[in-house]
């Protein structure tokens, strides 16, 4: 019986996808971010095992919640593509369930699977770390690549996506790094309904401190929000016209 | 024509409006409300620092006994207060002179000797009555707090009058109806029972000629039927109005009335006689006066139900057995009060939640929760099929149809204590006699004496303690509902109801989700007793983890139902008073935090002395698997026929984790809310706010005047909590993510 390492789970999640989500933060990334919000899922030494019956299971009794408001269950991290296999399996039997599935993911994992996963999956939450080659390797120890593949597959799928990008302040708060955003999701661009920036928060310094890890970002100061709804509207904006610009893609 | 014969609910059905609008047809405050309300302001502001703006010490309690008063004549549309100027206090004697003078003392006021002096020879009270049939059990579990909170010493309040009547019918016809009824009587032998029916009628019918009497004091006419909207509103007030000047029980609810005021209004509206701003001045109007009720309380009361809290609680929405909503514009104008007038605490606005209600209005009350935190909500598709759709929220949780249905408020029981008695062989675990020994409370119960406390012993033990309560609780209650009718009767309430009216025996607990917890923890962890000299188990140690109420876990949430159903149905073997039916609540308001005070440690590991969650709340910070899973477990628990007066549940959200957008937030909500209540939940207190917001307005209150909290069942200027109260709101569990 396959089962996954998972780090915990939220019965309530609001930010996770559409309406009121489940949501299972799979332990394990091959991701280092240098602001990881989360750094205690980051490794693969995680004890707590999970089967498929346990999500579904899990699941069903949040049913009600999900039905009324339009929400399912979320699979996140770490990076949920690590376990890929499970995350497909799983995704197919809560999908037999009736409830709507969403993937949070930076688009890492074992690409093996990734067209499995995403037969199962309703909506992706692509988070896309930076635009660059170099820059996204510094802040996350991995180059563009990866992604890249992973939004081929993606275009091979008719999920919906919805774009995320954490934005800091001095490195990406700049509309040269909106525009690379775009071109970057420009093969799966008619299914994003939306791009989100999230402003970067020092929320998870205790977590650093209580795991004797060292804070990079120590010196970044916050970003300040109204300013990155400044670029969140500019973005959406030009996510539009490029919608409306290629008329033979399917619309969302 | 007999008052079983008077249909409020069938006027309302023939010719109500539904709006499935949204809330743009919604206007500001008048210029005339501007200066009403900020005057009112003032004088609120001044009582939170005074504390008390003043005493009415000439004349005690009673319908007609005040002279007018007034706050700006000029610019009131709705007239009427308490006493003869704002927030100026009634002395009531009849629930108890004890409690009357300790009031006095706390506020360094004195009443004439010369009329204290006679009132204490001439007129028994109440409490005194109680005392006089009190038994030695029943005294010593009110001491040690095995029943808490109990009505004994001031009025039961929970009584709900149809004050819709005196609109609908005018006081003449109800005094007639009244009469018609007393002359049914005549033909009965007569017995005690007739005897009494006999006298209250008589009363009641005394009540409503007070009621026109003080209504003329206002130059006033409130004999025959309102014409007009104006009229209906200052009928209706004029109602309440005399509830509040005749009593002082500790919840004087509104009833259920937009739908009926929507129908002058929506009237007046279609002929030319009435703007939009004039509709919502009289409604913000109403909702100023509302706000300025106030009952004279000790300290003591106080620290039970923080902030002065007087639960005129109104129920808005739900569905009619039509199937047309029970939503009207006046629904909207009501809950916009909050924006008009800033939030507020009072009147206690009670959402009667349905999945079948306009999404318009399911949105717009989301929209005032997360502004406001003024908003509870109550599960209308499951009340409906037992008390129909013209009922309402007495207090917190309490449905009863209006006019038809009256309850004996019977506090609750320290469900966590009789726990420790099962264990401490029926003996209190804190307080001694004063020979410094444990004091036995329920006997026949055989201490426990092993080194580790075994499940299935300690259960047969609770319940043997929970039987004998159970026994007890009910006739103590006989007892105090008995002398109530005796000695400080409703009559100005009672008059708005049938004369024959179905009674509800409202018991309830407190501490359930210890219980669960701690039962749980013996079950499934090693729990040892650590004893004092006397053998009473003071602490325990927990070895292990256990399932903890409020994560969704059947081992432990079914040992809350277990416990639930079998107390509920111990109470339902004992005959009450005037044949009232048993109902149970799962409800503390503030008072967990004295309940704490008063109970020793808990096999779950809690502390001696530390605060109870409140309601049916798991335990602070114990519901560690998020919210829905903590929703989930207060779920289970059973309403009908068992818990039947309500299970009250406080919910905290951080604005942030409930949504990017504005918009993301209002669809959550309705669809968390929705979610919630198709499973059959009863009741949420819904909060949405940061714990960072609530430690800066502990340092600094100045910041956050207006900041409304939902505690258990009501509302709160947070500014006027205790400071234990406060940090216990600050450590409940705040649903968050980052």
């Amino acid at each position: 019986m396959i089962t996954a390492s998972y780090h915990s789970i939220e019965t309530m999640g609001l930010v996770d996808g559409p309406g009121i989500r489940t949501v299972f933060f799979l332990q394990g990334c091959s991701l280092r971010c240098n602001y990881c919000h989360n750094p205690d899922t980051q490794h693969f030494m995680g004890t707590k095992r999970l089967s498929i019956e346990e999500v579904v299971e899990k699941a069903k009794r949040y049913k009600s919640y999900y039905d009324a408001s339009g929400g399912g269950v979320t699979f996140s991290g770490g990076e949920a593509l690590v376990q890929g296999e499970f995350v497909a399996l799983a995704f197919e039997a809560l999908k037999a369930e009736g409830i709507h599935t969403c993937l949070d993911t930076s688009g890492y994992g074992a690409s093996k699977y990734y067209s499995a996963v995403l037969k199962h999956t309703d909506h992706v939450l692509l988070d896309v770390k930076h635009v660059t080659d170099k820059a996204h390797e510094a802040l996350t120890g991995k180059p563009l690549k990866g992604l890249r593949h992973f939004i081929e597959s993606l275009k091979e799928s008719d999920c919906k996506i919805t774009v995320r990008h954490v934005m800091i302040p001095k490195e990406t708060d700049a509309y040269d790094v909106m525009d690379r955003l775009l071109e970057i999701i420009e093969p799966v661009v008619s299914r994003v309904d939306k791009i989100e920036i999230l402003p970067y928060h020092k929320s998870g310094v205790e977590k650093y401190e209580a795991m004797n890890l060292p804070y990079v970002f120590a010196s970044v100061p916050e970003m300040d929000p109204e300013r990155a709804q400044l670029f969140e509207a500019y973005v959406n904006q030009h996510l539009k016209r490029m919608q409306m610009a290629s008329p033979s893609q399917k619309a969302v | 024509m007999q008052t079983n014969r008077i249909d409020v609910r069938e006027f309302i059905q023939d010719h109500y409006t539904p709006y499935y609008g949204d809330a743009s047809f919604l206007v500001g405050k008048s210029k005339k409300t501007s200066e009403v309300w900020s005057k009112a302001e003032k004088l609120i502001e001044k009582e939170i620092e005074a504390g008390i703006i003043g005493i009415e010490t000439r004349v005690f309690s009673g319908i007609d006994a005040f002279d007018a008063g007034y706050l700006d004549v000029e610019n009131e549309v709705v007239l009427g207060f308490q006493t003869d100027e704002p927030l100026k206090r009634i002395m009531n004697p009849y629930g108890g002179f004890r409690m009357l003078e300790a009031s006095l003392d706390a506020y360094d006021v004195e009443i004439d000797t010369e009329m204290a002096e006679n009132f204490k020879k001439q007129r028994k009270t109440h409490n005194d009555g109680v005392f006089d049939a009190y038994t030695s059990n029943m005294k010593t579990a009110r001491s040690v707090g095995l029943l808490t909170g109990l009505p004994d010493a001031y009025g039961r309040g929970r009584i709900i009058g149809d004050y819709r009547r005196i609109v609908l019918y005018g006081t003449k016809a109800l005094i007639e109806f009244k009469k018609s009824d007393l002359k049914d009587l005549e033909n009965l032998p007569a017995n005690s029972e007739t005897i009494r029916k006999r006298e209250e009628l008589s009363m009641q019918v005394k009540a409503l000629k007070q009621m026109e009497k003080m209504a003329q004091s206002y130059n006033y006419d409130l004999s025959h039927p309102a014409e007009n909207a104006r009229q209906a509103i200052q009928h209706f007030y004029f109602g309440y109005l005399a509830a509040v000047k005749e009593n002082n029980g500790a919840a004087m609810s509104l009833g259920r009335n937009t739908a009926f005021l929507d129908i002058y209004i929506e009237k007046d509206i279609r002929l030319g006689v009435l703007t939009e701003a004039e509709a919502q001045e009289l409604i913000d109007q109403l909702v100023i006066k509302l706000r300025m009720v106030r009952h004279l309380r000790t300290p003591d009361y106080n620290t039970l139900f923080a902030g002065d809290p007087t639960w005129v609680t109104e129920s808005i929405g739900g569905m009619g057995e039509d199937g047309r909503p029970l939503v009207t514009k006046t629904a909207y104008r009501f809950l916009h009060t909050l924006t008009n007038l800033t939030p507020a605490p009072e009147p206690n606005m009670t959402v009667l939640w349905s999945k079948d209600l306009p999404e318009n209005f399911k949105r717009y009350c989301a929209q005032m929760s997360i502004e406001t935190g003024a908003i509870q909500y109550e599960n209308d598709d499951l009340m409906r099929p037992i008390y129909g759709d013209d009922y309402g929220i007495a207090c917190c949780v309490s449905p009863m149809r209006i006019g038809k249905d009256m309850q004996f408020f019977g506090a609750r029981a320290n469900l966590v204590k009789a726990l420790l008695y099962g264990i401490n062989g029926g003996q209190d675990e804190m307080k001694k006699d004063h020979e410094g020994l444990p004091i036995k409370v329920i006997d026949s119960i055989e201490p426990m004496n092993l080194d580790q406390l075994e499940y299935e012993a300690v259960w047969a033990n609770f319940k043997k303690v929970m039987r004998e309560l159970a026994g007890l609780y009910v006739n103590t209650m006989n007892t105090i509902h008995y002398m109530h009718d005796h000695y400080a009767y409703e009559s100005g309430q009672m008059a708005l109801h049938d004369s024959s009216v179905h009674r509800y025996m409202a018991f309830g607990v407190a501490g359930l989700s210890i219980v669960a917890d701690s039962l749980s923890a013996i079950r499934y962890a090693k729990v040892r007793p650590i004893r004092d000299e006397n053998g009473i188990a003071v602490s325990y140690t927990v070895e292990g983890d256990y399932p903890k109420f409020g994560n969704d876990d059947d081992r432990v949430d079914h040992l809350a139902v277990e416990v639930l159903e079998f107390f509920s149905s111990e109470l339902k073997k004992h005959e009450t008073y005037r044949q009232a039916e048993h109902s149970l609540s799962v409800l503390t308001i503030t008072s967990n935090v004295v309940y704490g005070k008063k109970t020793g440690a808990t096999p779950d590991g809690r502390k001696s002395g530390a605060p109870f969650a409140p309601g049916a709340n798991p335990m602070h910070g114990r519901d560690d698997n998020g919210a829905l899973a903590s929703l989930n477990s207060v779920a289970k628990l059973p309403f009908e026929n068992v818990c039947q007066d309500g299970i009250s549940n406080t919910f905290s959200i951080v604005p942030s984790a409930l949504g990017r957008t504005e918009t993301d937030r209002r669809t959550n909500l309705v669809g968390l809310l929705d979610g919630y209540f198709n499973q059959k939940a009863f009741h949420l207190n819904v909060n949405v706010l940061s714990r960072a917001r609530l430690l800066d307005a502990m340092e600094n209150p100045s910041k956050y005047p207006t900041l409304t909290i939902r505690v258990s069942g009501y509302a709160v200027h947070f500014n006027r909590l205790t400071r234990e109260q406060k940090l216990e709101v600050i450590q409940r569990t705040f649903h968050e993510r980052v």
